[in-house]
């Protein structure tokens, strides 16, 4: 927050970022096997939109409106929403190594994916998302009575997220190494990194629309967010309700991190790195902090996703190892910074 | 009466750390609370401030029952300086001394001119008008003692809980820091170790032992030689110079 910039430049900050957001959407769809012209995307878009008759051929329509579009829009919602569960479990939490899968959240869904697909539990009738984020939800849900039971403040949450993600990690691998044929653990293996190839416009939809509430949420906690600077009994002498905001924030991130989870897999680093990157860029007040980090996610993530699915095409790298192979050396200078502090 | 326990009760672990404990603090006065490491001081503002529930009895604010308050409407009368806080965020002083505004602020507005205001005449108030600008992370123990009390004077309380204060600072700050919390228009209720402090600044003082108040009154009254010896174990010669009251100390072992 130093050298608090004015109203007028904040707004300006953040329309450069909109612009570039939709200009790297623009510009990665054009990026892939079949070679496709910006001019050609903004048509196809605006004929889908209604706007005008449709001009390229129905595969090469399909490719853009059905494949590259909704995988884009996917990248930037998850970018977007992993870096704000980043910010808020970072400073509620306190913790700068907190992300959104401190919660047991990111293994709870790889439990339930692989009860689904490798188990064949709902024979069929439960999709691979929809085992994933019951897996999430339950094991979100065990972490919050867990803490509770052991008296409720932050630092039991995180150790009883760090329990959590042992248990369903052991759990997935036990059923995966058990019961998974070569072809299915592959399969898997492959969503548990993390991927959009599989992005729908419904999974756009759903993501977007709690990305959408879980960001008003967390925007209207911003003042409260940044009350915890000083831990939980210095946000209660400044007037906040600690174990209502903890519930709420809390219940927010792990839900809008447990959707995200079951269309795309576990991404990491995307939201324990981007926090600090946007910290740097805005500083530590959460009224700014919060728009910047969803920007500077979404804007990571189109670009890192293109980059997955093009660099060894046409085989393709999941995104999860891409961001990671970027995120661990900021992780080290994460971790440099913190010891360098005390 | 302001702020005011009436027989609090708190236990932690089984064990009663604080036991029927009734203090009444006059409006705009300085109250010191004093006794040995664990008598249950830092316990008794916790919980005068209502970040601890009292197990039993009640803690009041102008007579009404203090758990019942909005913690905001709290937060507005009653501002906490805590021992030996910190943060991991990278904030400046002003930054948090702006933190003190958030009781005042409400939904999405910006900054109005009474925060201005208060967060400049909080941080004139404790010298730091020139330093809004330095990271918390490279201010001195003493500094960070002296932006948190800026901070909670930026909440413009009427009653002020500080725990030892004056940890970590230089005697002349000690000095400057209980000559501006007692000439504040607030009631300051304030644990201190040291005595001399106490006898030169506080109009009263309550001196805990176990969890007990054992005796409460004016420093004069109070902080008698046999008074020390029972409560902290040490000899002391107590006199009065210039209507000052003094407590020199004998090393251990000396008759």
């Amino acid at each position: 927050m130093t050298a608090a910039p004015t109203r007028a430049r904040t707004g300006l900050r953040y329309a450069a970022g909109l612009v570039l957001l939709v200009a790297s959407t623009a510009v990665v769809i054009t990026i892939g096997p079949a070679d496709i012209g910006v001019g050609e995307v903004w048509r196809t878009v605006l004929a889908h939109l209604g706007g005008g008759e449709r001009v390229l051929s129905p595969i090469r329509d399909g490719i853009i409106w059905h494949l590259r579009l909704p995988r884009t829009l996917l990248a930037a919602v998850c970018g977007a929403g992993l870096a704000v569960c980043g910010v808020v479990l970072q400073s509620l939490l306190r913790n700068p190594l907190a992300d959104p899968f401190v919660l047991g959240v990111s293994s709870g869904a790889s439990t339930g994916a692989v009860v689904v697909v490798v188990l064949g539990v709902g024979g069929g009738a439960v999709s691979l998302s929809a085992g994933a984020f019951l897996g999430a939800v339950l094991a979100f849900t065990l972490v919050l009575v867990l803490s509770r039971l052991l008296g409720g403040q932050l630092d039991r949450v995180v150790l009883c997220g760090v329990a959590a993600m042992q248990l369903f990690s052991a759990l997935t691998s036990f059923i995966v190494l058990t019961s998974a044929d070569a072809e299915t653990t592959r399969g898997v293996l492959f969503w548990l990194l993390g991927s959009l190839s599989s992005a729908t416009w419904t999974e756009v939809g759903v993501c977007a629309a709690v990305l959408a509430v879980a960001l008003a949420v967390c925007l209207g906690h911003g003042r409260t967010l940044d009350a915890f600077a000083f831990g939980e009994d210095a946000a209660a002498s400044l007037g906040i309700r600690v174990a209502r905001v903890r519930v709420v924030l809390l219940c927010a991130t792990a839900l809008l991190t447990a959707v995200l989870v079951s269309s795309s897999g576990a991404i990491g680093f995307v939201g324990l790195v981007l926090p600090h990157a946007a910290r740097a860029l805005a500083g530590a007040g959460h009224a700014r902090l919060l728009p910047t980090s969803a920007l500077g996610g979404a804007i990571f993530l189109v670009w890192v996703d293109t980059a997955a699915r093009s660099a060894l095409d046409p085989q393709e790298i999941p995104v999860g190892v891409l961001t990671s192979l970027i995120g661990v050396p900021a992780f080290v200078v994460v971790l440099y910074r913190t010891r360098s502090r005390r | 009466m302001t702020l005011a326990a009436d027989r609090v009760v708190r236990t932690a672990g089984g064990h009663l750390v604080l036991d029927g404990v009734t203090v009444d603090c006059r409006a705009g006065a300085t109250i010191g609370l004093l006794g040995p490491n664990g008598a249950g001081k830092s316990t008794l503002l916790r919980v005068l401030a209502g970040l601890l529930p009292a197990g039993g009895g009640v803690v009041t604010l102008d007579g009404a029952p203090l758990a019942d308050l909005p913690r905001r409407v709290v937060a507005r009368r009653l501002a906490v300086v805590e021992q030996q806080v910190d943060t991991q965020v990278d904030l400046s002083v002003l930054d948090v001394v702006r933190l003190g505004r958030i009781p005042h602020r409400r939904g999405w507005a910006g900054e109005s001119a009474a925060d201005t205001a208060a967060v400049r005449s909080a941080l004139a108030a404790t010298g730091l008008a020139d330093r809004g600008g330095q990271s918390w992370h490279t201010l001195s123990g003493g500094e960070r003692q002296r932006v948190q009390l800026a901070r909670a004077l930026a909440q413009e309380p009427r009653e002020l809980l500080l725990d030892e204060p004056t940890n970590h600072l230089d005697i002349a700050h000690q000095l400057d820091l209980l000559h501006l919390v007692t000439t504040l228009p607030v009631t300051t209720v304030v644990a201190l170790h040291d005595l001399n402090l106490a006898a030169m600044f506080c109009d009263h003082v309550v001196v805990l032992r176990a969890g007990r108040v054992m005796v409460a009154g004016a420093p004069v009254d109070v902080l008698t030689e046999d008074l020390i010896a029972d409560v902290y174990g040490v000899r002391a010669v107590v006199s009065t110079e210039d209507g000052q009251l003094h407590v020199r100390f004998r090393r251990a072992g000396a008759r």
